[in-house]
């Protein structure tokens, strides 16, 4: 099926049209509000973003070697993976710190993203970290005009809390989360008590410090006898029967009145052993604790194996600790040491001077086109301008994150979309030499020219593919941020060397646009083929 | 260009020319890793006044810490006065750390350490080794999907077998290159420099793969009578635009590398010269490698190394 040349143009015009639509920064001409979610995702070398300093403060009792270290930072990135953070850095420091870089997560409030501070709250517009009831910063309305000061200039930009967007980071990545479902021995403990369970009953959470040194030594199995006794850290050490370890996973889930809970599951072992514990506690109460606190108690109505919810937690919690559970437990207790919003690697003058060079290093590619192929040399600059904005605007889409590797990618592609175009048109030259007619020179320029398009881009896209595969399997992100858009622009390049330039140069016969052949940078007269050297 | 593929001899003896020096280079004195690699210093310093990535990167410069990446960040109020820097290990007490405190002073002004703290690598030999088992994979695709779809020639493996040595020349020099640099310049490796070799990769094959559909073609139409004719042929069918292509790649660079940005200079360096290098190869190496198989020169030369001919009544006649 082919379409006829007009009809293509069309779609091609209604592509370029959309792509650049959507590639267009921000809210530009933006109508019905679609665009908003559509964004440039840039990499902390890029933008800049949130570095967060953690400690490990292992338990008394607690080993803390580079195997502990290590695996905490694992946890520490599959939990910054979940808060949805591109292409984030997080690396051990010393010998008990994690260095974790998040970017693109800066201190403007989400409320005043669009522009326009007439939604927030006013609580969205204060930091108050220490919690003293006086907010440290607070973006005002000094001059009382109804706009706050920041926003006047028209963007939200300078619309900063310092350590807001280290905030939420910190909040998810702090927390041990450590999951337990434990045996109250038929007593109902109430919310908030502090417990001590058979896994690991040194630890008492967040309380270390203060406990006391009384009974380190006791049974990591609950006596029946010490059950009655109450919500001190000192009490009894509970039994443990399921551990975070035992999740499968959990998500957000809402019970009958329609509260967002926790919901998760059991991988095979644990789902077998927590049926036959409810199966024979039935009207018991069992109790959930996180981090040695109780947080709720529910009474067993019937068996469950592998699934339930974890009631009790405060809804604006919710999604922290069901992303926090799915990572796992931190292996040690992390503390904040240091959390601090930072600019980008390479400076913002060496971005802006990276993107000058490159505008010049098109230019000049664009010069040359034209004035070595002529005609087809226009056409491809135009079809080089088509497949810049069709390929940006699929950045923005799917998203990628472009990081100077990205960019590397990108431009590598753009270097074989030229290529595309040079290998047609050299064949183009060629044909015409032989004497052909215009367009059917055109069209065995093109024909000939596929094969080697076709079989180039397809290693590439091999290349890209695997490199992509194997950097998301291994978390090389740099690996990744190269394949993915090296892959994108190839894939691009395929179709816009193909059909756009074929398409344009189609029309301009059609139309008898295109009759001399100086157009096409040829001088002598038709001359047969080169004869086979040797 | 009439006889590319005749003097084959001399273009795998300037291949050769340009790469020892580089291997040897890279066997003796390995490539100097950054900070990416080995990690190193992370040293904030708070300034009493607002400052610029490229003036304190200067500074650094200067006293021999070459590749720190400064960032910069605000705080206490003050609007871009914190410097974060990474760099080489910069040691507590030191007469270095004393010489560059004193330089930091005087040529941009008073500040106070708020930190200095020793850092991982970001970009740790984990890493490294994937990325060459990734490139392993890719070149096992590679040549997989270019016996495919060379299927119809006599010897489908070897083309791919061909652009994967190609390949991997280029990516010797760009690695032997950086060797000397980094022995002669101190010029250091990056994570950007992953990017760049990954790139040569990814140019490298493309390039010889348009060179190959030539031969693959004018093998299907007998262009030629003999096989090193047909190489021959389809070089010079494909020379112009091989130059063409890569002079547009280049240009591209050379604006990178003139106008654009002090730390993406080494990145950009890289890519150069695997382009030139990429192009050379699809030329010079792996079609003339074509050539050398298909006259039984490679076979010869396997015999005459692994023994089989080692006498010299056995050695090869010309």
């Amino acid at each position: 099926m082919r379409l006829r040349p007009w009809h293509m143009l069309i779609v091609i015009v209604v592509l370029t049209l959309v792509s650049t639509w959507i590639s267009l920064p921000g809210q530009t001409l933006d109508v019905a509000g679609i665009k908003q979610d559509v964004t440039v995702h840039e990499g902390l070398d890029l933008q800049g973003g949130v570095q967060v300093l953690l400690k490990a403060e292992p338990a008394p009792g607690q080993r803390l070697d580079s195997d502990v270290l290590n695996g905490t930072r694992n946890a520490v990135e599959r939990r910054v993976n979940g808060l949805g953070v591109n292409e984030p850095v997080i690396r051990t420091r010393g010998n008990d710190e994690i260095s974790v870089e998040l970017p693109g997560v800066n201190d403007i409030p989400d409320c005043l993203k669009d522009g326009n501070g007439a939604d927030c709250t006013p609580a969205e517009l204060q930091i108050d970290s220490n919690g003293d009831g006086t907010p440290e910063h607070q973006l005002q309305d000094a001059d009382g005009n109804g706009t706050l000061d920041c926003l006047e200039d028209g963007n939200a930009d300078d619309c900063r809390l310092p350590g807001l967007g280290a905030e939420r980071a910190v909040r998810v990545l702090q927390r041990t989360a450590l999951l337990e479902i434990i045996d109250p021995q038929g007593s109902f403990l109430p919310e908030g008590t502090r417990v001590r369970t058979s896994l690991n009953p040194n630890d008492t959470g967040e309380e270390t410090a203060e406990t006391p040194a009384a009974s380190p030594e006791a049974s990591p199995v609950a006596s029946p006898e010490a059950a009655t006794a109450g919500d001190s850290p000192t009490g009894p050490v509970y039994n443990t029967i399921i551990a975070g370890d035992d999740l499968k996973d959990a998500f957000v889930n809402y019970n009958q009145v329609g509260q967002m809970v926790v919901g998760f599951q059991l991988n095979g072992d644990a789902a077998s052993r927590f049926y036959d514990f409810t199966s024979t506690h039935l009207g018991q109460p069992m109790s959930i604790v996180i981090d040695k606190e109780v947080i709720s108690s529910p009474v067993i109505n019937g068996a469950i194996s592998n699934e339930g919810v974890i009631e009790g937690v405060p809804p604006a919690q919710v999604r922290d600790l069901v992303l926090q559970l799915k990572a796992g437990a931190l292996a040690v207790p992390l503390k904040v040491v240091q959390s601090r919003t930072v600019g980008p690697t390479l400076g913002q003058d060496s971005i802006d001077r990276s993107l000058i060079a490159g505008i010049i290093g098109l230019g000049t590619v664009a010069l040359f086109m034209v004035l070595y192929y002529r005609l087809p040399g226009v056409l491809s600059v135009v079809a080089l301008l088509i497949y810049t904005s069709i390929t940006f605007a699929l950045f923005k889409l799917i998203p990628v994150t472009l990081t100077l590797a990205g960019i590397a990618g990108f431009i590598l592609s753009i270097g074989m979309a030229v290529d595309a175009n040079v290998l047609i048109f050299a064949r183009l030259k060629e044909e015409l030499r032989t004497g052909r007619t215009l367009s059917s020179a055109i069209e065995a320029g093109f024909d000939h020219a596929w094969p080697s398009i076709r079989d180039s881009n397809i290693s590439s896209m091999i290349t890209a593919a695997i490199l992509y595969w194997f950097g998301r399997y291994t978390g090389a992100s740099i690996i990744t941020g190269f394949a993915l858009t090296l892959f994108v622009g190839v894939a691009v390049s395929m179709f816009t060397a193909i059909t756009v330039t074929r398409t344009f140069l189609r029309l301009m016969v059609d139309a008898g646009m295109a009759r001399h052949r100086s157009w096409f940078g040829l001088v002598d007269e038709p001359t047969p083929a080169p004869s086979p050297a040797d | 260009m009439d006889h590319l593929a005749g003097k084959r001899n001399l273009w795998y003896a300037i291949s050769t020319i340009v790469i020892i020096p580089g291997l040897l280079g890279l066997i003796i004195f390995g490539l100097q890793l950054g900070i990416d690699f080995t990690g190193g210093t992370n040293w904030n310093l708070k300034f009493d006044r607002s400052i610029e990535t490229e003036e304190v990167r200067a500074v650094l410069e200067e006293h021999g810490f070459d590749g720190s990446v400064v960032q910069v960040s605000s705080q206490d109020g003050g609007k871009d006065n914190v410097a974060v820097i990474n760099m080489k290990e910069l040691q507590q007490g030191s007469p270095e750390k004393q010489e560059l405190e004193q330089a930091l002073r005087s040529q941009i002004g008073n500040f106070d350490e708020l930190e200095i703290v020793s850092v991982g690598a970001s970009v740790g030999n984990e890493i490294s080794r994937r990325a060459i088992f990734a490139v392993f994979l890719a070149s096992i695709g590679v040549i997989t999907y270019i016996a495919f779809a060379f299927r119809n020639t006599q010897n489908p493996a070897l083309y791919g077998i061909a652009a994967i040595v190609a390949m991997l020349h280029d990516v010797v020099v760009v690695l032997g290159v950086f060797a000397i640099l980094g022995k002669v310049a101190n010029v250091e490796i990056d994570a950007l420099f992953v990017t760049a070799i990954l790139t040569v990769i990814g140019f490298s094959v493309h390039d010889t793969i348009v060179v190959f559909d030539r031969i693959r073609e004018n093998l299907a139409r007998r262009a030629a009578p003999t096989f090193e004719g047909i190489v021959n042929y389809s070089l010079a069918q494909t020379v112009v635009r091989s130059l063409n292509t890569s002079m547009t790649v280049i240009f591209t660079l050379m604006a990178l590398y003139l106008f654009g940005g002090e730390s993406t200079k080494n990145f950009v360096l890289a890519l150069l010269i695997g382009v030139v290098s990429g192009t050379y190869s699809s030329i010079f190496n792996a079609s003339q490698i074509l050539v050398s198989w298909e006259t039984g020169e490679i076979q010869r030369l396997f015999r005459r190394l692994t023994g089989k001919g080692a006498g010299p009544a056995m050695a090869p006649s010309r």
